[in-house]
């Protein structure tokens, strides 16, 4: 988020679009039901069924999945030409007035440089024109045919309201009423915020979809405002804690990057890491970059991390694939080509797509081990469950070691929430039997490794001999010792730059937050953007002052936010060019004549004078972007791209599949459907009464929502014949379940490109294992490809066929 | 701290961190069933009130399983039969349900889902007491609530006929009759009922009758804003009004809530009973003195035999014997 959940009370206009925040959510949600019940806020959602969140909305669409960009970039298009645009923030706070290479072009779909062999753009002319002053040239009246805004308006002329109701399925009147509401919040005193989840992540172009909002709350000038900005709504109690600490394969922690084959050495690698500045006097903060790696390397290596061996670079792997994700690891599993795999509090056998590929891969293992509070699926993929998991458990060889673990409640920590809080927590409760902490496990791992390496050597053993593990007991870290290494703190004296020859930090003293941090080893911090969790006040994190001057919705003193504390971000945004808020009664900070103060820790230098620094300080420019340039695959703008698994061609590009730059492996292209075997879209989703795969193992939860079922409309249901609460046969290229059918007026068909498409809704939650009935998750259908950016698997938006089938024989 | 509990005046506040005296006593019962001539309290209570808002429910079901582990009932895991509502009815086990209906405005040609939780209304004129033949099986406190003492419950069913809301469900295990109790032993010390304490949207608010009208009257006001002419207020007057009770965007049709009672009213056979039960029922089990008919009252605590021998198989199941 860019918000916290807390500021959802502020706004005006909530539109859920690719989430469902009142199902998968209902505790945050609450904001909502306050910023409704105590300032008249409006909730508008749009999804392809009327959800939990439609039942209490003031205004509902429905939308065929996968078809959200297109509805994006009408909005967009619509603003534009009603003059529904925050002009000021616009061209001050966006990189609208940036002029792009004469390269640079769009056409079929597609944007300049696709080479249809490589799947993959070049990318060379997706960039700004550079100056002779090596700054970026910009027409700050957007009347230059290559600036941003231009390339912007051309880009979205296709989505008139008839390319989207025909492309979206959304009917005009219904979509035109929506952009009313939301071009309202184009003026400076009215916000709008958006609350997405993983309807929009699970795209083969998710990130897209998100950037399509992201670049429309910047025109409406919503992003670093109370009550707007872009708020993801995280999908685990702790999901963007994992992001955080980048356990990710290409990410160290504080989104900081593994080096590539391409970077051998520390000077290569920090080559392209210099983040000088696109635009005069601009903050482009990532030029610390340096700081907080070397300052991370230290706090893995310790006194082997020196300036002479370049902070022990050597150690770090090198990628040579742009990612490890879990969609490659399962195909290189299934080409025998891993021997071991850990699955630490994971269940991908229910949460990866393509379940028979899934199985298949397992079975090629020698081990797994699975570390998890609960007996997962995964770890029990070799049992025969009948038709719920039919194998051959005899051919399946790999052992399995399964390693029982506390689950959250019975641990120490922090979580970190959606809106970045670090909460500390206790534990509520003594772990069952044999059950340990992860972190236990891991370290007796480590230490009983380390031994071998000591006493066998290996091919590469210094990175394990050498890691720092400086904890009292080194088999157990406790929490606050982990807690303190991700702060950071001085291994020698630092000097106060601000006066020279007094101390800033004494050595062995906590940083107070990263702005201590140095790059020549005289500091260490584990994850730079969690630096100020726990510093010489003490654990922060376990804060619990819930007052909240202002009625900002801030509480400063709740836990603690990264960065530095601070609850919104890009509120320096939420102020005019002179420094004023341009609403008021929405102040978060203001420009004193001499700095910037006010309810929120301020997102710019305090003394940073307005008109002269802008307020995107991570970015070069200093402004948002409109334009990225190239740093995503699939291009600068969002354009329309269908699913892989699609009912119609792509209007822009009929020849064009799914994303064109997705990674696909040769087997899993030849296993697509298309909508002449299988006419129906499917879309996956949660329920309410459940989370994931974990609570089907509780008798309460399980009695909620006992039996796997998927919904489908009156209409499609009368055209097969099938009645509710009857059995179905559900299947699609890769597979088949069965379930219960809910018959309802919440699905409707949809008519796009002169199609009448039929969506059937199929939630998760049920498994083979646990309390609840026995069944499937929507895993054993969907594709396996992800999105282009990031690799999330597209769950939202494939082809499946429906019938009624016989009730299941009695056992 | 005073050494009894506060009046309970929301759900929201945290629970009291010592142990405290119930603030309902034995004297504080206004009615009891097949009883007459109960002593008058020499104390009223506040009138307390669950609020349900209706346009705020998502339908998440916290409520019911916040009821569940609260009074510790242990429902079946059942089947879908085609809807979201699970179990499909109140049970013995089940004391709150998300009833849910798919309803088209003909106004406006908007689909709505209305998602109403169901369960007992604490009648202030209420039916199942009046219907009961069972001496203290069924007792109204001075501030409202209605709770079934199950110790002196015959499981005879007759609070099921009287019920206008077709709410207690008598149990195959024990035959007693089994219904929301507004929570009594929560509301005793202090705190809201487990449902409005577990809901996330305040859909579900507690507090004194006051102060709930007064809110839900709020919400009225903000539903007509948005377009719900007919917003309202559902406190049935023909049972004089209820201790549980809400907001609707269309209090002009109940019924289109999953079958909420109209014009809910105590029915004239059950009226008519009054009388002859009195007589029959105590004919039939003798008349209890006051004492004893709250025997059991406020003795809820006390491990039954079936508990110890219940406790004892989970102790074996886990230990593998």
């Amino acid at each position: 988020m860019t918000n916290a959940w807390t500021d959802i009370k502020n706004t005006d206009l909530v539109i859920v679009m690719g989430g469902n925040a009142a199902e998968a959510h209902p505790c945050g949600f609450k904001w909502v039901t306050e910023a409704k019940a105590t300032r008249g806020a409006k909730l508008i959602v749009v999804d392809p069924r009327y959800t939990r969140t439609a039942s209490v909305s003031d205004y509902y669409a429905p939308i065929r999945p996968g078809s959200d960009i297109a509805f994006l970039m009408g909005v967009i298009r619509w603003c534009i030409e009603n003059d529904k645009v925050q002009w000021e923030y616009v061209r001050n706070f966006t990189n609208a007035a940036l002029l792009v290479k004469d390269g640079f072009g769009w056409s079929d779909g597609l944007f300049s440089g696709y080479d249809e062999e490589k799947r993959d753009y070049d990318k060379a002319d997706w960039d700004y024109q550079i100056g002779d002053d090596g700054y970026a040239k910009l027409d700050m009246t957007l009347q230059d045919p290559r600036c941003v805004w231009n390339l912007l308006k051309a880009h979205v002329d296709v989505y008139t309201p008839e390319f989207v109701e025909n492309v979206c399925g959304t009917p005009k009147d219904r979509y035109l009423q929506i952009c009313e509401m939301i071009g309202e919040c184009s003026a400076p005193d009215r916000v709008m915020t958006s609350m997405y989840a993983l309807g929009w992540t699970q795209h083969s172009k998710g990130a897209q979809n998100i950037r399509g909002m992201a670049m429309l709350q910047l025109i409406l000038g919503n992003i670093g405002m109370r009550g707007g900005g872009m708020n993801a709504l995280r999908g685990h109690s702790n999901i963007q804690g994992l992001t955080d600490l980048g356990l990710m394969s290409n990410l160290i922690p504080g989104y900081l990057n593994i080096p590539t084959e391409r970077e051998p050495d520390w000077q290569t690698y920090m080559s392209t890491r210099e983040f000088k500045p696109l635009r005069p006097g601009q903050t482009s903060y990532w030029q610390n970059y340096s700081k907080f790696m070397v300052s991370f390397m230290k706090a893995m290596w310790g006194d082997a991390a020196t300036a002479e061996n370049d902070w022990a670079y050597h150690y770090l792997p090198k990628l040579d694939v742009p990612t490890y994700d879990v969609l490659r690891m399962f195909e290189l599993m299934k080409q025998g080509q891993v021997n071991l795999y850990f699955c630490q509090g994971f269940n991908p056998l229910m949460a990866f797509p393509n379940r028979a590929k899934l199985t298949e891969a397992l079975s090629k293992l020698k081990l797994l081990v699975v570390m998890d509070p609960l007996e997962t699926e995964t770890a029990h993929f070799w049992e025969n469950h009948g038709q719920y998991n039919d194998v051959d458990s005899a051919s399946i060889q790999t052992e399995v070691l399964e390693l029982p673990t506390t689950c959250f409640a019975e641990d120490e920590g922090a979580l970190v929430n959606s809106g970045r809080w670090l909460q500390w927590h206790w534990p509520g409760g003594s772990p069952p039997g044999e059950a340990k902490n992860d972190t236990w496990i891991m370290a007796n791992l480590f230490q009983k490794l380390r031994k071998l390496y000591q006493d066998e050597g290996g091919v590469f053993p210094e990175p394990i001999l050498n890691l720092s593990w400086n904890y009292a007991d080194p088999l157990d870290p406790k929490p606050e010792e982990l807690a303190k290494e991700m702060n950071g703190r001085a291994l020698r004296d630092i000097e106060d730059p601000a006066n020279p020859g007094t101390t800033l930090v004494a050595a062995g003293k906590q940083v107070k937050n990263f702005t201590q941090l140095q790059d020549d080893g005289s500091t260490m911090c584990g994850c730079w953007i969690f630096s100020g969790c726990w510093n010489e006040d003490g654990n922060n994190m376990a804060r619990r002052d819930n007052s909240d001057p202002g009625d900002a919705g801030m509480f400063l003193n709740w836990s603690y936010s990264w960065p530095v504390n601070r609850r919104i971000l890009y509120n320096r945004a939420s102020a005019d060019m002179q420094g004023k808020p341009w609403d008021p009664d929405r102040k978060l900070i203001e420009w004193t004549g001499e700095k910037w103060e006010g309810y929120d820790v301020p997102d710019i230098g305090v003394t940073s004078k307005p008109g002269e620094v802008m307020p995107f300080i991570m970015n070069q420019e200093g402004t948002s972007r409109l334009f990225t340039r190239g740093m995503m695959r699939d291009g600068p703008f969002p354009t329309h791209m269908e699913p892989f698994e699609s009912p119609i061609a792509n209007v822009l590009n009929p020849k064009m599949r799914g994303n064109p730059v997705s990674r696909v492996f040769v087997d899993d292209a030849e296993q697509f459907a298309t909508s002449e075997e299988f006419p129906f879209v499917a879309t996956s989703y949660r329920l309410t009464e459940h989370f994931h795969y974990w609570t089907k193992h509780n008798k309460v939860n399980a009695s909620l929502q006992p039996e796997f079922f998927v919904e489908i409309s009156q209409e499609l249901a009368a055209e097969k014949g099938i009645t509710g609460g009857s059995r179905v046969r559900v299947w699609g290229k890769r597979g088949q379940v069965w379930a219960k059918a809910v018959v309802t007026k919440r699905i409707k068909p949809m008519q796009c490109d002169g199609k009448t498409v039929h969506v059937v809704g199929i939630p998760l939650h049920w498994g083979f294992m646990g309390a609840a009935k026995k069944g499937w998750g929507p895993n054993s259908l969907t594709p396996f490809v992800g999105d282009a950016n990031v690799e999330t698997p597209e769950f939202k938006a494939f082809l499946v066929n429906i019938e009624p089938a016989a009730e299941e024989p009695v056992a | 701290m005073s050494d009894t509990a506060p009046q309970p005046t929301t759900a929201a506040a945290n629970p009291p961190v010592q142990p405290l005296e119930s603030n309902l006593l034995p004297s504080d019962v206004v009615r009891i069933s097949a009883t007459p001539d109960v002593p008058q309290p020499t104390r009223q209570l506040t009138k307390v009130a669950k609020l349900i808002d209706v346009s705020k429910c998502i339908g998440c079901k916290a409520c019911q399983s916040a009821c569940v582990e609260w009074n510790d009932t242990h429902p079946e895991i059942g089947e879908n039969i085609g809807s979201y509502e699970n179990p499909h009815d109140l049970t013995p086990d089940m004391f709150t349900l998300m009833r849910f209906s798919e309803w088209e405005n003909p106004a406006t040609n908007e689909l709505e889902w209305l998602i109403r939780k169901d369960g007992c209304m604490h009648c202030e004129d209420p039916g199942c007491l009046k219907a009961c033949p069972a001496p203290g099986a069924i007792v109204q406190y001075s501030n409202g609530i209605v709770d079934f003492i199950h110790d002196n419950c015959i499981g005879c069913g007759y609070c099921v006929t009287g019920c206008p809301f077709d709410i207690p469900r008598i149990s195959k295990v024990d035959h007693k009759s089994y219904k929301c109790t507004l929570c009594s032993d929560r509301v005793a010390v202090g705190q809201g009922p487990a449902c409005a304490k577990a809901c996330p949207t305040k859909a579900i608010t507690f507090g004194t009758k006051d102060d709930m009208t007064a809110l839900a009257n709020e919400r009225v006001e903000d539903l007509k804003s948005r377009g719900y002419e007919n917003a309202g207020i559902y406190d049935p007057e023909g049972v004089g009004g209820t201790h549980v009770f809400y907001v609707l965007h269309h209090a002009d049709k109940p019924s289109i809530y999953s079958n909420l009672a109209e014009n809910p009213r105590i029915s004239p056979i059950v009226e008519g009973w009054k009388g002859v039960t009195k007589t029959a029922g105590m004919a039939a089990m003798g008349v209890a003195a006051a004492g004893a008919v709250l025997m059991g009252l406020f003795t809820r605590n006390k491990v039954e035999p079936e508990e110890e021998e219940a406790a004892e198989r989970l102790v074996q199941d886990r230990e593998g014997i």
